[in-house]
C-alpha cells in the first residue's frame, strides 16, 4: 500500500474540509444548548465578516496577524519543531517596532521608519525565538517548554519595561506615547481614498500587504533553495538529515530565527498599523490562534492564506454575532479555534487513516 | 521579622496547593509517556464547573464533584487524542486549553451573565479554613504557638489535602504495581506490552488520576482560595506547575519542595510591592514573578543541574504486529 494511490485532493481539499465541519458542528451544538439558533447566528457570523466593506476590511485585518503567526509556526514545524512561543515573539517583536517609532518619528520620514520598522520587528522576535532554539538545538532542552516559559518571560518583561520605562508620563494608562504620524503604516482605505474608491474604514493597513510578501517569500525559501531542502528533510527523519550531512543545531536555529521573526511582525500591524503606541498585551493571543491556522492550511502559504482569513472571519464575525445576539460572547470564537486545533491537528488521524484507506482499496480494486 | 516571614509562608502554603495538586497530575500524565500542556485547560474547566455547581447546588462538596467530572472528562479527551488515535499531545493540549478558555467564559455569560463570573460563593458553597485542635490555646506559645496557630492551622481541607497527596502519590508511584507499570510504560512501553499488559489502559488510568487531580486543583481556586470563578483565573498556574514538574525532575518530594519555591517567590513578590531595599533600590515585581521560569530554563539547559524525563514521553505506542 502506498500514499501514492490517495488521490491529492483528499489530503488538501476533504480531510481538512471535514475536520472544520466537524468542529463547526460542535461549536453549533454548543450554541444550540445555550439555546440559540446555530443558522441564525451562522447567518450574522458570515454577514458581519464578509457582508460589507468594513466587515471585509476588519477580517483581513485580524487574518493579517494570523498569516504571521501561522507562517511562523510553519516553518518552525517543517523543521520538525513546534514553535508554541509565537506570542511571546510577536509581545517584543511588538517592542522592536515600538522603540524604532518612538526614536525616530520626531527626525524621520516614513519610508526610513517603515523599513527600520519591519528589520526592527524581525530582530526582535528572532532574538526571542535565537535562546529557546539555541538551547535545543546545543543544550538539549525542549523547545516546546522553553518557548512557553519564554512567553510569560516575554510578558513580565513588557510589563516591566512599558510600566517602568516607556509609559507616557502622568498618565495612568500603562502605554507609550502615541507616535507621530509619519510613524504610522497608512491604511488601506487611505490609499484608495484619493481614487475615488470607498472601502469603508477599517483598520486594515499596508501590514497586510507584507503578510503577502513574506508568503511569496517563505514558500521559495522552504521549496526552492538548499536551505528550505535541508529543513525539510530535518522535519520528516532527523536521522537522514544528520546523515546526509545537514548540520542539523545550523537549521534548527535558523528555523527558529525565521519563525520568530515572522511571528514579529503581527508588531507591525498592531503597533505601527492600528494603536500608534507600545502597549500591554496587544498580541491577544494572536500566536496561539497561529497553531491553528497552521494546522488548518497544512502548513503551506495558500493554506495558511486560506486558514487565516478563515479565523480573521471568525474574530470579525463573532464580535457582530455577539452583538446581535447578546447571549453569545466573542469568546464563542475561542472555543471554536480550539475545536479546530483539536480536529485537524490532535485528531488528524481520525479521518485521515479511514478515508485513505477507502482510497486505496478503491483504487486497488 | 520571624512574624513577617511566618506569615509569608502562610502565603506560601496557600499559592502553592493548586500548583501541588497540578504539578502532582503532570507527574502521573508523564510519567505513563503522556505529555500534558493541558492541565491549565483542565485547571481553568474545574474552576468553572465547581464554581458553577457550587453557586447552582449550595455546596462546596458538590461543585468539587463537577469540577473533577469536567477536569476528568478533558482529560479523556486528550487521551483519545493522544492514546486512541496516536495524535500530537502538545497540540491536543494546545487544543483543550484553548477550547475551554472560550467556553468557561461562554457558558458563564449564557448561565449567570455576570461579565464571564460566577456567583459569589459563601457559607457552605466554599471551602472554609479548619481550625486545628488547640491552635487557638496554643497560640500564645512563643515560636511554635506561631507555627502550629498561623501556618499550620486555619487553612481550608484542600490545603492539608494538596500536601497530603505527596506522601501518597510517592506510595503510588514508587510501592504499588500499578505505579511500577506506570513507570514502566513512560520508560519503555514495549517491554511492558511484551509482559501482556495493555499500554493503553495504564495510560487512560494515569490520565484519569490526572483529571481528579487538576479537578481539585480548579475547585479550590475557584471554592476555596476565591468565591466564585473569575475569566482566565487559572492565570498560567498550569504552565507553573508544568515548570514545577520539570524543577522536580518528576519526583513527588523534589516536585513539592519545587512547588513551595514558586509559591514563596509569589508570596515574595505580592509582599516586595513597591519596597526599596538599601543599596538597590526598589526591585521590580516582574523580575522575582519571571524567576520560576527563568529558573527552570536554566535546570533545561542543564546549568543548574539536569533535567532528564520519562524516555519515552510524548510518543505515541503502536503495537507491533506479526
Amino acid at each position: 500500500m502506498s500514499q501514492a494511490k490517495v488521490p491529492a485532493w483528499v489530503n488538501i481539499a476533504l480531510i481538512p474540509f471535514l475536520n472544520i465541519m466537524l468542529a463547526f458542528i460542535v461549536s453549533g451544538l454548543v450554541i444550540l444548548a445555550i439555546g440559540e439558533d446555530p443558522i441564525e447566528a451562522a447567518g450574522y457570523l458570515i454577514y458581519g465578516a464578509f457582508g460589507y466593506n468594513e466587515g471585509i476590511g476588519y477580517t483581513l485585518y485580524y487574518a493579517t496577524n494570523l498569516i504571521f503567526t501561522g507562517l511562523a509556526v510553519s516553518v518552525a514545524f517543517k523543521g520538525g519543531l513546534f514553535n508554541i512561543g509565537g506570542e511571546g515573539q510577536a509581545y517584543i517583536g511588538g517592542l522592536g517596532v515600538g522603540l524604532v517609532c518612538l526614536a525616530l518619528d520626531h527626525t524621520m520620514p516614513f519610508y526610513i521608519i517603515a523599513p527600520l520598522a519591519i528589520l526592527g520587528a524581525a530582530a526582535f522576535g528572532a532574538a526571542w525565538g535565537y535562546i529557546p532554539a539555541y538551547l535545543q538545538a546545543r543544550r538539549g532542552s525542549h523547545i516546546v517548554i522553553t518557548t512557553i516559559m519564554f512567553n510569560f518571560i516575554a510578558s513580565s518583561l513588557m510589563v516591566y519595561l512599558i510600566v517602568n520605562w516607556l509609559k507616557e508620563d502622568g498618565r495612568m494608562a500603562p502605554n507609550s506615547r502615541t507616535f507621530g504620524e509619519n510613524a504610522w503604516m497608512p491604511y488601506i482605505h487611505e490609499f484608495f481614498a484619493p481614487l475615488g474608491i470607498d472601502i469603508g474604514d477599517s483598520p486594515l493597513n499596508f501590514a497586510f500587504v507584507l503578510a503577502l510578501v513574506c508568503c511569496v517569500l517563505v514558500w521559495g525559501l522552504l521549496w526552492h533553495t538548499r536551505w528550505g531542502y535541508q529543513l525539510r528533510t530535518l522535519g520528516t527523519n532527523p536521522t537522514a538529515a544528520k546523515y546526509a550531512g545537514i548540520d542539523t543545531a545550523k537549521v534548527t536555529i535558523w528555523a527558529m530565527l525565521i519563525s520568530g521573526g515572522l511571528a514579529g511582525f503581527v508588531g507591525i500591524n498592531e503597533i505601527m498599523g492600528v494603536n500608534h503606541s507600545l502597549l500591554l498585551n496587544f498580541t491577544a493571543g494572536y500566536g496561539f490562534a497561529g497553531i491553528a491556522v497552521s494546522l488548518m492550511g497544512r502548513n503551506h502559504p495558500i493554506g495558511i492564506i486560506l486558514a487565516a482569513i478563515l479565523f480573521g472571519a471568525l474574530y470579525q464575525g463573532g464580535s457582530e454575532l455577539a452583538f446581535e445576539i447578546p447571549t453569545i460572547t466573542p469568546e464563542i470564537v475561542v472555543a471554536i479555534q480550539g475545536l479546530v486545533i483539536l480536529f485537524s491537528g490532535a485528531l488528524e488521524h481520525m479521518f485521515k487513516d479511514r478515508i485513505e484507506g477507502f482510497f486505496i482499496r478503491r483504487a486497488v480494486a | 521579622m520571624f512574624e513577617t516571614l511566618i506569615l509569608m509562608l502562610d502565603a506560601t502554603m496557600r499559592v502553592s496547593t493548586p500548583l501541588i495538586f497540578a504539578a502532582l497530575a503532570g507527574l502521573y500524565s508523564e510519567r505513563a509517556g503522556i505529555v500534558d500542556i493541558g492541565l491549565e485547560g483542565k485547571i481553568l474547566g474545574s474552576a468553572f464547573a465547581a464554581a458553577a455547581g457550587a453557586a447552582v447546588f449550595g455546596s462546596a462538596w458538590i461543585g468539587l464533584c463537577f469540577g473533577i467530572a469536567t477536569s476528568v472528562a478533558l482529560a479523556m479527551i486528550h487521551g483519545f487524542a493522544c492514546i486512541t488515535h496516536r495524535g500530537d499531545h502538545i497540540v491536543s493540549g494546545v487544543a483543550i486549553n484553548t477550547i475551554v478558555a472560550g467556553l468557561t467564559v461562554t457558558l458563564s455569560m449564557n448561565w449567570f451573565g455576570m461579565g464571564g463570573q460566577t456567583p459569589t460563593l459563601s457559607g457552605d458553597s466554599r471551602f472554609l479554613s479548619v481550625t486545628l485542635p488547640f491552635a487557638d490555646a496554643l497560640a500564645d506559645v512563643p515560636v511554635i504557638g506561631l507555627i502550629y496557630s498561623e501556618l499550620l492551622s486555619g487553612h481550608n481541607i484542600l490545603v492539608y489535602l494538596g500536601f497530603a497527596m505527596v506522601p501518597l502519590t510517592y506510595w503510588v508511584v514508587y510501592k504499588t504495581r500499578f505505579g511500577l507499570r506506570l513507570r514502566a510504560v513512560g520508560e519503555n512501553p514495549h517491554a511492558v506490552d511484551t509482559a501482556g499488559i495493555s499500554v493503553a489502559f495504564i495510560r487512560y488510568r494515569a490520565l484519569i488520576v490526572c483529571g481528579i487531580l487538576c479537578g481539585l486543583a480548579g475547585a479550590y481556586l475557584s471554592t476555596a482560595h476565591n468565591a466564585g470563578f473569575l475569566k482566565d483565573m487559572s492565570a498560567g498556574k498550569g504552565y507553573m506547575a508544568l515548570a514545577a514538574l520539570i524543577f522536580g525532575k518528576w519526583r513527588p518530594v523534589p516536585v513539592l519542595f519545587a512547588c513551595l519555591l514558586f509559591g514563596f517567590l509569589d508570596a515574595v513578590a505580592i509582599r516586595m510591592q513597591g519596597v526599596v531595599i538599601p543599596g538597590i533600590g526598589e526591585v521590580p515585581v516582574q523580575a522575582i514573578e519571571v524567576l520560576p521560569y527563568v529558573l527552570t530554563v536554566l535546570l533545561l539547559a542543564g546549568f543548574i543541574g539536569k533535567a532528564i524525563g520519562p524516555k519515552a514521553v510524548g510518543r505515541p505506542y503502536v503495537k507491533e504486529r506479526a
